[in-house]
């Protein structure tokens, strides 16, 4: 069973409007690997120049916070949900 | 011994008498009987040390300080005008509960002035807003609702129209996205301050947009007395950002009130320059904002650089104090660590 991602509005332009993707991947980074593939474009979105993630872009594991886990290296399983949330409301 | 504090890199106003002018407008202190008399009035302060040697003599920038507004936020004036526009044409009135989408200082706004008038304020935001924020809202006694983080502040806009539609009698919208009074605030108080401050010597307004409004209705009032003055409006420069308050137009729900066409330029910046640049404006200029500033600033010093002569004014639109706990903070410790051993 792959991994479930929910994709925010902001980036579902590369994944055709859909909010939900499957990905692969035994951690974080390799989702996002494996998420670029599928939907070229977006890995630029979360990760810096250096590969880290964006500061304003929080990535939840199964509802954790990632950078309160491993970051980008916490381990992933089938089945796992991943949830992209931009770290701002918008709006005023 | 006494402490003289001087500020050096002012010394072409002594030698320019228009210049020192500039030095002097006075921002009237009042005794208010109301916390809505004391909005606006917000100083403008110029930016020097951060941009020393790098603009042309002639060149000078100054930044309207809107977290001195008594909800610390440019929102206070859009709230006050729409309430008061509400209230005389009869759409708020007893009865009624105030509600609107906002992602926070409109919502602070409006909670300040509901509690202010003593009308009931409801809100709808999505969920992943500021934690400041939030209670600061609940302490001027106004209600939440939560939209969908994944959902952005679209799903904020959509969820409060799905609301007011099952009870239309009960509710008055301001509409800050739609509602002209908006940008009328600040054709009526910001553009005007502006003129008065520079004493007529603005050429470039910069602003950051949300609604818009700012923009809008400042930039309308500083084009209707001087045709010539640029008004430039700054966005973030993707969909996917992290400048909580800015839209990006082209990905967005489009605000009614925003006219393109009355804009001379649009800059787009990234949020990753706008944060770095909060982190400069408060270690270099004593300045402590929020990431909208940080964008204005970036815009505003492009601009700056770009011209020979003149003299460019921004919005802060609020003081730094409710994103402390925000993702905006993440980078300063690296950024930090770069300033002190003298890295790029």
């Amino acid at each position: 069973m792959p991994i479930k991602v929910r994709v925010p509005t902001p980036l579902r332009r590369f994944t055709a409007g859909v909010d939900e993707v499957p990905a692969d991947g035994a951690s974080v980074r390799l989702v996002l690997e494996d998420l670029e593939r599928r939907h070229p474009g977006i890995r630029e979105r979360l990760l810096d120049d250096k590969g880290e993630l964006r500061r304003f872009v929080n990535i939840y594991l199964n509802g954790d916070d990632i950078r309160f886990l491993d970051s980008l290296n916490s381990k992933v399983k089938d089945g796992d949900d991943v949830s992209i949330v931009p770290a701002i409301a918008g709006g005023r | 011994m006494a402490t003289t504090f001087q500020s050096s890199p002012r010394s072409r106003a002594d030698a320019d008498p228009a210049a020192r002018d500039l030095e002097h407008e006075v921002v009237p202190v009042a005794r208010a009987a109301s916390v809505l008399e004391l909005i606006g009035n917000t100083p403008i302060l110029e930016i020097t040390r951060l941009v020393r040697g790098t603009l042309a003599p002639g060149v000078r920038i100054f930044a309207k300080l809107e977290g001195f507004n008594p909800g610390g936020s440019v929102k206070d004036r859009a709230a006050r005008k729409m309430i008061e526009v509400g209230l005389a044409d009869g759409s708020l009135r007893p009865g009624k509960t105030i509600i609107d989408s906002t992602s926070g200082n409109t919502g602070i706004a409006l909670a300040m002035v509901g509690a202010a008038i003593g009308y009931p304020v409801e809100l709808v935001m999505a969920e992943n807003a500021s934690r400041e924020r939030k209670k600061i809202i609940q302490a001027f006694g106004a209600k939440i609702t939560f939209s969908d983080p994944m959902e952005s502040s679209d799903g904020a806009i959509l969820l409060c129209r799905k609301l007011i539609a099952q009870n239309p009698g009960n509710y008055f919208k301001p509409d800050q996205y739609n509602n002209e009074a908006n940008s009328i605030a600040h054709f009526e108080t910001t553009g005007p301050e502006i003129w008065r401050q520079t004493r007529g010597q603005v050429t470039h307004f910069v602003a950051a947009m949300g609604t818009s409004g700012t923009v809008m209705g400042a930039g309308r009032f500083l084009k209707s007395v001087n045709p010539g003055i640029q008004v430039i409006g700054v966005e973030p420069d993707d969909a996917m950002h992290g400048l909580e308050g800015l839209k990006h137009m082209a990905s967005s729900i489009v605000p009614g009130i925003y006219h393109e066409n009355q804009l001379d330029a649009k800059i787009a910046v990234s949020t990753e320059e706008a944060y770095d640049m909060v982190y400069t404006l408060g270690h270099d200029e004593g300045v402590l904002v929020g990431q909208s500033s940080g964008a204005a600033m970036i815009a505003a010093i492009k601009v700056a650089r770009s011209i020979r002569e003149g003299c460019v004014v921004t919005i802060f639109p609020d003081f730094g104090d409710k994103y402390l706990s925000t993702n905006l903070w993440i980078g300063w410790p690296e950024w930090h660590r770069k300033r002190s051993a003298g890295e790029p």
